[in-house]
């Protein structure tokens, strides 16, 4: 997006990877979790553990995101 | 279902959450609140407020555009659809939307952009005249803000239902949140909420149609087990196709949604998405704030392009709800309408298979992101109403009618304290909905009727030199009344409507059940110990004489047996006794169930509220001697209904204009420059390379359109 008249507006899209990374790592961090601490009470298709794939795939993501929208000096 | 029981609701919350998603939706809050603290410096004058300075990109505005209109009412609305209507609920992203979009990007944009206009009542006034300027500013105020009541109120039931949150909690935070973020960035708060909010959503509901594919054993397997399932769970429709999208429309039966092709292609494709999508100003502000015309163009064909994924994430879940949510003895779950009695005592409703399926499949962390993104998509439907509420109100009702010499900082100021005033309403209209909740569903037809018309008026002063500003107000004003009217006519009962007879038992009434065969057998029979009754037009003339429309209450003296069935005009319906929390009286615990067909006996002391009702207008039925008119069939749906009372609107809106148009006298030429076709030079933007070209991609898009709809046929 383009800038104020002071100020240059840091890209909608930096935010958004930082958001998404950090709940990537989250999720994931639950998923390794339920790994060792099996829940009584499993969703279905637990096997698949979706939480780690599904996070590692967010970390990508927004790692991609942050880096090529990082705010410049 | 004759005697047995049905599936028994638990009172308790669908979804639990833990630590992990609870850090997940707080950290949601506190990111948007600091964007928008972090949006204000960049907010300073009407133009940055308003229209977020004009300066965003196509891929900004593209996004903007899809996600201010993938609410949460939309994705759980839609999956619900899904789940009713099968395969159709898809139209809504394909022909109901894409034809549209184009047609916005490739025709309608140019006028939008070269005129300048803040807003679509604005075109209105360059067009015809502050007369249809001003029903379309008041009306689209008042709705804005009722909608975005209805958005809040929504989710502060949703959140109830699911997490068990407080109703009030619910409403103060987000509204105060969304308050805050949009009086302080304006649009430009509310564009990049609107973007998170995409990503939130396709992050949190993706992995849903993923892994409820795998689990139904592939996408042929889950089309085989649907049609199935569907003769069990709709099973007044059994016989329709739930798995295509233009195969089952050559006849009204061959369908659950009592519709047929013309319906589809004329009512959704033309009248009610061109409505939505051409003319909802929410909508088209999110595009014609982009930096340049073509940027506007190509921003509207990427909304179409992700709107055309959109149901893999809604279309999908509703059909999985089909296909894998199973009760524990592994026979399909029945899911009812909102309105339906059973609804929440002992049925989940439609609207709960998407939160469903995410309780099925999500664990720790996902559920949370889930939940998030819900929590986003009521947000930001919120804050877009609420922005396009604080643009509309500032210069299409403020400025002409109440302070016409303000400078810009003064309307900066009104655009802020706007918002906030905007956010209150809403707040007052989400409690207005708590105490009236069948105001929703008027509501929402009210708002789909409201954007055909105006469609029809604005196009028509696009396209049509020789429309006249008479012609404009009273085609637009006759369309309204004549939609509202055609609404009244549906549900109005010249002969009377009686609710399905109903008994249902308070809480704490202690019960016993007769079964076959046993425990887990087949109900028999029901008798009530002590405790309190509600009846609701069943008969029970020894114990008491009510005339129709009354109620009365009463001790009973002595036993009273009710019939398993009535007859109501020449049919015998069955009575439905509803038991959300009893006591059983002889294990003593707390149970529920629900049952249908069956008598009930009524022990001497049994308090009784007994009501006959019988209504002449009736909002949450439809009435289908009168809905043949309109659909042309009496096996309509209200979707179907909907759809041809669009069409039938959109007619008499441009019959009306044109006719008026015909005898009144036409604004001469020089004043319509840059506001109908013909007129309008469309700018020279300079060489445009290949991959920039608007009506390549629109061309590219329509392509795709038709091969989707061919492979699903």
């Amino acid at each position: 997006m383009s800038t104020g008249e002071h100020h240059e507006m840091i890209p909608i899209w930096f935010f958004i990877g930082c958001l998404i990374a950090f709940y990537g790592i989250l999720i994931m961090g639950a998923g390794i979790y339920e790994i060792f601490n099996p829940p009584v009470k499993k969703v279905a298709l637990w096997h698949l553990h979706a939480g780690i794939w599904w996070g590692a795939i967010m970390i990508l993501f927004g790692l991609f995101y942050i880096i090529k929208f990082k705010p410049k000096k | 279902m004759n005697g047995f029981p049905l599936l028994a609701v638990a009172n308790a919350p669908t979804l639990t959450l833990g630590a992990v998603d609870l850090l997940i939706i707080v950290t949601y809050f506190l990111v948007v609140i600091a964007i928008g603290v972090y949006l204000k410096k960049f907010t300073n004058t009407g133009e940055d407020f308003f229209l977020a300075g004009r300066k965003m990109t196509a891929w900004i505005a593209g996004i903007s555009f899809i996600s201010a209109n993938l609410s949460s009412l939309e994705t759980m609305g839609w999956s619900a659809m899904a789940y009713q209507y099968g395969m159709l609920g898809a139209h809504a992203y394909l022909i109901g939307a894409i034809p549209a979009i184009l047609f916005l990007a490739v025709v309608m944009m140019p006028f939008y952009y070269i005129c300048k206009t803040h807003s679509v009542p604005g075109y209105l006034k360059l067009r015809y005249g502050e007369g249809a300027r001003s029903i379309a500013g008041v009306s689209f105020s008042f709705m804005t803000v009722m909608v975005s009541g209805a958005s809040m109120f929504a989710m502060a039931k949703i959140l109830n239902l699911l997490l068990g949150w407080d109703i009030h909690v619910s409403i103060w935070v987000s509204s105060i949140t969304v308050a805050i973020y949009v009086a302080l960035g304006g649009l430009l708060s509310a564009v990049f909420n609107e973007v998170l909010q995409f990503f939130l959503i396709w992050f949190g509901s993706l992995l849903i149609p993923i892994l409820g594919i795998i689990h139904a054993g592939g996408w042929n397997k889950m089309m085989q087990t649907i049609q199935q399932n569907v003769k069990i769970i709709h099973p007044t429709v059994q016989n329709a196709d739930f798995t295509s999208l233009w195969r089952n429309l050559g006849s009204f039966d061959a369908n659950p949604m009592g519709i047929d092709w013309f319906g589809m292609v004329f009512g959704l494709g033309l009248a009610v998405s061109f409505g939505y999508w051409c003319t909802d100003f929410l909508q088209v502000q999110r595009v014609i704030v982009a930096k340049n015309l073509r940027a506007a163009q190509n921003g509207t064909i990427i909304g179409a392009v992700l709107k055309m994924c959109v149901p893999l994430i809604v279309t999908i879940p509703g059909l999985l709800g089909l296909a894998v949510l199973l009760n524990p003895d592994g026979s399909p779950m029945v899911l009812v309408p909102e309105s339906d009695p059973r609804a929440r005592i002992t049925n989940h409703t439609f609207n709960d298979v998407l939160p469903l399926l995410m309780g099925q499949y999500l664990g720790p962390g996902l559920l949370g992101l889930g939940v998030t993104a819900m929590i986003a998509g009521f947000m930001s439907g919120m804050a877009g109403n609420v922005s396009a509420f604080a643009t509309v109100w500032t210069y299409d009702v403020y400025k002409p009618l109440i302070k016409k010499d303000g400078n810009d900082e003064h309307y900066l100021h009104v655009g802020r304290w706007t918002s906030i005033i905007g956010v209150v309403i809403s707040i007052a209209a989400a409690y207005i909905l708590l105490w009236f909740s069948n105001i929703l569903e008027f509501l929402q037809v009210l708002v789909f009727f409201f954007i055909v018309p105006l469609f029809g008026t604005v196009i028509l002063g696009m396209l049509w030199k020789r429309a006249t500003p008479a012609g404009g107000f009273w085609g637009f004003l006759t369309a309204i009344i004549f939609s509202i009217g055609m609404w009244v006519f549906v549900h109005s009962f010249p002969e009377g409507y009686r609710p399905q007879p109903k008994v249902q038992f308070d809480k704490g009434a202690v019960v016993s059940v007769e079964r076959q065969n046993g425990n887990n057998g087949k109900i028999t029979r029901v008798i009530v110990e002590s405790g309190k009754v509600d009846i609701v037009n069943v008969p029970i003339t020894n114990a008491v004489q009510v005339a129709a429309g009354k109620k009365t209450e009463l001790t009973l003296t002595n036993e009273v047996v009710l019939p398993p069935s009535v007859v109501q005009k020449n049919s015998t319906v069955p009575v439905q006794i509803l038991a959300p929390e009893v006591v059983d009286a002889q294990a003593k615990t707390n149970t529920a169930f629900g049952v249908e067909n069956v008598p009930v006996v009524l022990k001497s002391g049994v308090n009784v509220v007994y009501s006959d009702i019988e209504m002449k207008f009736a909002p949450a039925a439809f009435n289908p001697q009168h809905a043949k008119y309109i659909a042309r069939s009496e096996k309509a749906k209200p979707m179907a209904i909907n759809m041809y009372s669009g069409f039938w609107s959109l007619v008499v809106c441009v019959v009306v204009t044109v006719v008026v148009s015909l005898f009144t006298k036409p604004k001469p030429e020089a004043e319509l420059k840059n506001l109908v076709m013909g007129l309008t030079e469309i700018p020279d933007e300079g060489p445009c390379p290949w991959y920039e070209n608007p009506k390549l991609w629109a061309a590219v898009v329509l392509a795709v359109l038709v091969l989707v709809n061919i492979i699903f046929w």
